[in-house]
C-alpha cells in the first residue's frame, strides 16, 4: 500500500490539518516509508495470536451510575475563544 | 393485509425500508463521565471535562448504560456479545468537541435479534418478523442552536456524552405501516424494559430512515438515508415521500445517488443535505483509551433476571384469560396501562369484565379529563372495589356508571358512595311490582298497543320502570316481572 499527494491532501483535510504543496509533497515519501514498515510487520503470521490490548493483564473498569461531576460551567467555558450566555459560540454552521 | 405497492408509470414498485433508531439510555450519569443527563438543564451545566474533551481526560464506562443495552438486547431475543469493543468515529463538527464519537463499529455489544410487529391495528394476531442487525452503544453529541445570533451558532454540551443505543434493523420492512408498527413495538419494549423513556418530542428516540425502491423480484435499489426523524408519523411520511420521489427520478431516466437527506415536517418532504463527499469517511479505529468490554455470566444473569414480562407474553396471558385480542393489544401497548391493569387483576377483578370496563369507562373518563393512566384519579384497588359491587349484584351497569362519576369527582371508594347515597340496586320484587303496576296504570295507550302485538314497546316499559326507581332496580328482575305483568 502506498499513498500519493492527493491521498495525503485528503487525509490532511479530513483531520483539519493545513498543508501547503511543499509539505504535502514531502509527506508522501515519509508516509510511504511508514506504510512500508507496517507492511513488513504484516509478514509475521499472527493468525493464532490474540490482539494485545494492554501490556499487563487488565480489565475494563466500569463506573456506578452516580452523578459525580458537572456544574462547572465556568471551568468548561474558560478556554473557549468565544462564549455568550453560558454557550460556546462558533461561526454559524447550518445546513 | 394487502401488500403495499406504489403504482408508477412503468408498473408497480416495492419499497424497501431499514431503520436505525437512536434511543437515549435511561441513566443518571453519562456513558463515560459522571455528569448528569436530565433534560432541560441550563446550558453547559451538565458537562464534565471529559464531555468537553479537555486534553488528558479519560473515559470510564457507566455500568448501568451497558446493563440497559444488554437487557434491551435480551428483550429482542438478540445475541449478547460478552466481548465487545469501542471504536472512534472521526469527524469534525461544532457539536462534537472530541473530534470523534466513541461508538462500536467492529464488535457491537448486541448482535442479531428480531421484533414481531403488527402492522394492522385491527388484527394484532397478524404479525411480521423484522430482523434486527445489531445494537451498539455510543455517545450522543451536543446541541447546536442557530436562531440566537445573526452570524454565530450556540453550542450546548449538556447532551454531549449521553449514552445512546443505536438499534439497527435489517431492510425487512416493505411499507410505511410496517415501519410505523416496528417503531411502535420497539418503543413499547424499550419502555417495558426501562432502558429508554421513548419521549420522541424530547429527542430520546429518533430514527434514520433508509429507503430504496425496486420492481418486484429485482435486486435492492440504491438507498437514501433520511436523518433524525423524530416522530413515528414523520417516519411514515418520510418513507412515502422518499419512495415516490425515487420512483419519479428513476422513471424520469435518472439514477438514485446514495446520499443523506433531511425531512421537513412542515411540508412532509425530504431534501438532500449538501454534505461534502468525504462526510462518510469516518476513519474508524479502536479507541485506545478503552479496553475491550468483557461481561461475565453473573452480569448477564442479573440482566436476564431483571427483565419484566414483555408485551407479547402479557398479551398472550390476557388472551388466555378471556380478553379479546384487540383489547389485549390495547392494554399491553403502553407499559403504564399494562401495569395499571395488572394491579386491577391482582385486586381480584375478572379479566374480561375488567378489560371492558377499562376500555370504555376508564379510558373514556381519562379522555374527558385529559389525563393519562399514570395520573388516573381512580386507583386499581378502587376500580376493583367498584367492579366487585357489579359482580355481586349490588350495582347495575348504569348505577356503576353513576358511582364511577362520583368516584372521579370525590375520590371516595365505591362502597362508601353506595352506602352514603343509597345507590344500591334493589332486587326487591314487591317494590318493583308496585312500581310496574303504577307504570302500566299511567300508560294505558302503550299498554293497549303492546297487548295488541306491538312488542317493541317492551323497552319503553323497562325505561319507565327504571326511571321511576331512580335506576336502582335490578334490570334482570325488572325484565322478568314486566313480562309477567304485561302478559296480563
Amino acid at each position: 500500500m502506498s499513498v500519493d499527494t492527493a491521498t495525503v491532501k485528503k487525509v490532511a483535510s479530513l483531520a483539519r490539518i493545513a498543508l501547503d504543496e511543499d509539505q504535502a509533497a514531502r509527506l508522501v515519501p515519509e508516509l510511504n516509508n511508514i506504510l512500508g514498515w507496517i507492511e513488513q510487520l504484516g509478514e509475521v503470521d499472527t493468525s493464532a495470536v490474540q490482539p494485545m490490548t494492554a501490556v499487563i493483564p487488565n480489565h475494563l473498569r466500569l463506573r456506578d451510575d452516580v452523578v459525580t461531576d458537572g456544574g462547572i460551567r465556568e471551568a468548561v467555558l474558560a478556554n473557549a475563544p468565544q462564549g455568550e450566555h453560558g454557550f460556546f459560540t462558533v461561526p454559524k454552521v447550518i445546513e | 393485509m394487502t401488500e403495499y405497492r406504489i403504482q408508477g408509470a412503468t408498473g408497480e414498485w416495492e419499497v424497501v425500508i431499514g431503520l436505525e433508531v437512536h434511543a437515549q439510555v435511561t441513566s443518571n450519569a453519562k456513558l463515560f463521565s459522571g455528569a448528569a443527563t436530565a433534560f432541560g438543564a441550563e446550558p453547559n451545566t451538565q458537562v464534565s471535562l471529559v464531555d468537553a474533551a479537555m486534553p488528558g481526560m479519560l473515559p470510564v464506562p457507566n455500568a448501568e448504560c451497558i446493563r440497559q443495552a444488554v437487557r434491551t438486547g435480551m428483550a429482542i431475543d438478540a445475541q449478547i456479545n460478552r466481548w465487545s469493543r469501542f471504536d472512534r468515529k472521526n469527524y469534525f463538527y461544532a457539536d462534537l468537541p472530541q473530534g470523534y464519537q466513541i461508538s462500536q463499529l467492529y464488535h457491537p455489544l448486541v448482535g442479531e435479534g428480531h421484533l414481531d410487529v403488527s402492522p394492522d391495528e385491527k388484527n394484532p394476531e397478524a404479525t411480521k418478523r423484522i430482523g434486527i442487525e445489531r445494537i451498539h452503544v455510543e455517545q450522543d453529541a451536543g446541541k447546536l442552536m442557530h436562531d440566537q445570533h445573526p452570524t454565530r451558532s450556540y453550542v450546548d454540551l449538556n447532551r454531549s456524552g449521553v449514552a445512546l443505543m443505536e438499534i439497527v434493523s435489517k431492510p425487512d420492512m416493505r411499507s410505511p405501516a410496517e415501519a410505523g408498527a416496528y417503531l411502535t413495538k420497539l418503543r413499547s419494549i424499550l419502555r417495558y424494559v426501562g432502558s429508554c423513556d421513548g419521549n420522541m418530542d424530547q429527542g430520546s428516540m429518533r430514527a434514520d430512515v433508509n429507503v430504496s425502491v425496486r420492481k418486484l423480484g429485482d435486486e435492492f435499489g440504491t438507498r437514501t438515508e433520511t436523518k433524525n426523524v423524530n416522530s413515528i408519523r414523520f417516519v411514515m411520511q418520510a418513507i412515502e415521500h422518499e419512495a415516490n420521489r425515487q420512483i419519479d427520478v428513476i422513471e424520469g431516466g435518472g439514477t438514485i445517488v446514495q446520499e443523506t437527506r433531511l425531512f421537513n415536517p412542515d411540508t412532509g418532504t425530504t431534501r438532500s443535505m449538501r454534505s461534502k463527499e468525504d462526510a462518510h469517511d469516518y476513519r474508524y479505529f479502536p479507541d485506545p483509551d478503552l479496553l475491550p468490554l468483557e461481561l461475565d455470566e453473573a452480569f448477564l444473569e442479573e440482566c436476564r433476571a431483571s427483565l419484566p414480562e414483555l408485551p407479547d407474553a402479557k398479551r398472550h396471558r390476557y388472551e388466555a384469560a378471556g380478553i379479546t385480542a384487540y383489547q389485549a393489544g390495547v392494554l399491553t401497548a403502553e407499559v403504564e396501562t399494562a401495569r395499571w391493569f395488572d394491579a386491577l387483576l391482582e385486586a381480584g377483578a375478572t379479566p374480561a369484565t375488567a378489560a371492558n370496563w377499562v376500555s370504555s369507562e376508564l379510558f373514556g373518563a381519562l379522555n374527558r379529563t385529559g389525563r393519562t393512566i399514570a395520573d388516573s384519579p381512580v386507583s386499581p384497588a378502587q376500580a376493583a372495589e367498584l367492579l366487585a359491587l357489579v359482580a355481586d349484584g349490588t350495582l347495575s351497569g348504569s348505577l356503576a356508571k353513576q358511582v364511577f362519576e362520583v368516584m372521579l369527582e370525590t375520590g371516595q371508594g365505591a362502597g362508601a358512595i353506595v352506602e352514603e347515597r343509597g345507590l344500591k340496586q334493589t332486587s326487591d320484587t314487591g317494590a318493583i311490582e308496585a312500581v310496574i303496576a303504577e307504570v302500566l296504570a299511567k300508560n294505558p295507550n302503550q299498554l293497549g298497543q303492546y297487548r295488541g302485538g306491538k312488542e317493541a314497546l317492551f323497552g319503553f316499559f323497562v325505561g319507565q320502570t327504571m326511571k321511576a326507581m331512580g335506576g336502582k332496580a335490578n334490570p334482570a328482575v325488572v325484565n322478568e316481572l314486566l313480562k309477567k305483568a304485561l302478559a296480563g
